[in-house]
């Protein structure tokens, strides 16, 4: 790992940053229905609306304005949500935390049930356990998370079984068995789907690596298969998987806003969706944002790990 | 064709895909009942032989909707693909041709727009323009294209330095006939592997957005907005938002399933 791949992908995530905030912005500039007309309402006269305007700064030029916004930003100064009455870095601050919860809780799962799961199917091709994987795998990526989460709520929390609660939030301060619990069914259901997704992916990479030369010789030499598996092809699977892991956090960010409208879980995905529904411009661009920076700082961990993972990676 | 025929999972793909285009061709006359007619002395009911596949809320027949609804859903996924594709690959190939600083602007460009997730942008656009199944449409194949750009830009760039290039280029041919003639032909090939996996997600983008009450509207019967309509009463009838949503499934493998199998087929490399 030497300092100046590090420090070109880093200026290559700001950069992917700086492209998503001017796009953010110029969505946002062609709204329907500017600033000043959401915050004074459609009975508002003229004069109120150009004096309100002119106070906003809505008059300047878009570049002027872009700058201005850009800088604010920047300084952690990121406006008033129009909706709710509070400081942008406050209301997505909060939301962040919660859905930062159903992801990792997520990704966990994922980690444990899926690697073995292709681990298996990689080592039993061709019988009943990899056709059963191969099927769900398939079946999962087929189903969209709005359905899976609908399907769990009504068999799981339901009137006639009702073992999990049908959606909500307990603070993990006030209760920590509460907030578990009703994490569960917000996280089988982004589980769900990742699992189908990463177990093909770790089959095909470790049925690769087990068709291999030097996990013939290390067989040859006489290891177990144990040692074969765990030592010698693990590892060298582990590095694409990783690679899959990380493009999935875009499906996981897009799946945490349709399971959080499902499940009324208040997090950053509830509050993208209220805020579009209520037009609260300084919250969607902020929100907006912080989703990308998410994404594109996961993709650089992730070129980090595999560097680590796989000392075959050139840094070009 | 025949390739595909001895392909395990072509043939599942292709047989799903089947079923899924006879219902979007002959649906409506496969229908046993009018989608939008009320049956109030059968409302929520569960499979019966009156009605296969259960009745909704106003005790419209399920299985009639969904015979319907295919169109609306399937077309959609089709649409936003061709045109997310269509767009994505000129704009890859521009990129992969031009090179030098056209293809860096353009790709940088494509980065950001590839670090906002799909959902979230297709939301955004459909909030700008407005919910309708159209513009639902135009949100899904915009945020498709830079994906595609991506790999249509990649294939450009693969067969550019391959000898059958080189040799046109040393035998003096036009910089037209190149692209037209020897470079097209051979970046079709993953661009079309790659749209056929797309139309599955794009038809679930589509019914996500149909849920969310952003894409098609009542009372149209897109398969999404269905599942949206039967949750209020989804404890009582399970049916109304299982059937729907193993449609959306079936339509969704089935592309899935066929996407792979030709990948496996138009790549050589690749097959074991």
């Amino acid at each position: 790992m030497n300092a100046a791949y590090f420090v070109r992908r880093l200026v290559a995530v700001l950069l992917v940053l700086l492209t998503v905030s001017l796009a953010v912005f110029v969505i946002t500039m062609i709204l329907p229905g500017n600033a000043a007309v959401m915050i004074l309402g459609e009975y508002a006269t003229e004069d109120q609306l150009r004096a309100l305007s002119e106070e906003l700064g809505l008059d300047r030029p878009w570049h002027v304005q872009y700058l201005g916004w850009l800088g604010g930003m920047l300084a952690g100064d990121w406006g008033m949500s129009m909706r709710l009455s509070l400081p942008v870095t406050t209301v997505i601050g909060e939301a962040f935390w919660r859905s930062a919860a159903l992801a990792a809780g997520a990704l966990a799962t994922v980690s444990i049930i899926a690697i073995p799961l292709g681990v298996a199917a990689a080592m039993r091709r061709g019988t009943g356990l990899d056709l059963g994987i191969g099927l769900f795998a398939y079946l999962g990526t087929a189903v969209p998370e709005f359905v899976t989460a609908t399907l769990l709520l009504i068999f799981l929390a339901g009137p006639s079984s009702g073992l999990f609660p049908a959606g909500g939030y307990i603070p993990a301060d006030k209760s920590l068995p509460g907030f578990l619990y009703h994490m569960v069914l917000p996280v089988a259901t982004l589980s769900l789907i990742l699992t189908a997704h990463i177990v093909r992916q770790v089959r095909s990479e470790m049925s690769d690596v087990l068709g291999s030369d030097y996990v013939r010789a290390a067989r040859l030499k006489g290891l177990s298969e144990r040692e074969v598996i765990l030592r010698h092809a693990l590892p060298n699977a582990l590095a694409p998987a990783v690679a899959v892991i990380s493009l999935d956090v875009g499906y996981l960010l897009g799946g945490i806003l349709v399971v959080e409208e499902v499940f009324a879980w208040p997090g950053l995905g509830r509050l993208i969706i209220y805020a579009l529904q209520n037009r609260d411009l300084p919250v969607i661009q902020a929100a907006t944002l912080t989703l990308a920076a998410t994404y594109a700082l996961s993709n650089l961990v992730s070129d980090i790990v595999i560097a680590v993972l796989d000392p075959r990676v050139r840094y070009a | 064709m025949r390739d595909l025929l001895r392909h395990p999972t072509g043939v599942v793909g292709a047989s799903l895909l089947l079923v899924i285009f006879l219902a979007v061709v002959a649906g409506p006359s496969l229908a046993p009942y009018d989608p939008q007619s009320f049956h109030p002395q059968a409302r929520l009911q569960g499979p019966s032989a009156t009605f296969w596949l259960g009745t909704d809320q106003f005790g419209r027949d399920v299985l009639s909707r969904i015979l319907h609804g295919a169109r609306a859903t399937v077309l959609f996924g089709l649409g936003a693909t061709l045109a997310g594709v269509s767009v994505g690959a000129l704009i890859g190939i521009t990129a992969g041709v031009a090179g030098r600083w056209i293809d860096s602007l353009i790709m940088r460009l494509l980065d950001g727009m590839l670090a906002v997730p799909d959902l979230l942008f297709t939301l955004l656009i459909v909030t700008v323009i407005g919910s309708s199944t159209g513009n639902a449409m135009l949100a899904v194949a915009v945020a498709f294209s830079p994906g595609m750009a991506r790999i249509a830009r990649s294939a450009v760039l693969s067969v550019r330095t391959r000898d059958f290039v080189q040799a046109a280029i040393a035998r003096g041919e036009s910089r037209a006939y190149i692209i037209g003639a020897e470079v097209l032909p051979n970046t079709i090939g993953p661009v079309i592997v790659e749209a056929s996996i797309r139309v599955s997600f794009a038809i679930m983008l589509g019914a996500t957005l149909g849920f969310l009450g952003l894409g098609a509207q009542p009372p149209s019967t897109e398969w999404g907005l269905m599942i949206a309509e039967a949750r209020q009463f989804m404890f009582r009838n399970p049916w109304c938002v299982a059937a729907p949503g193993l449609a959306i499934a079936i339509a969704a493998l089935g592309f899935n399933l066929f996407g792979d199998a030709l990948r496996d087929i138009l790549d050589p490399r690749g097959r074991r």
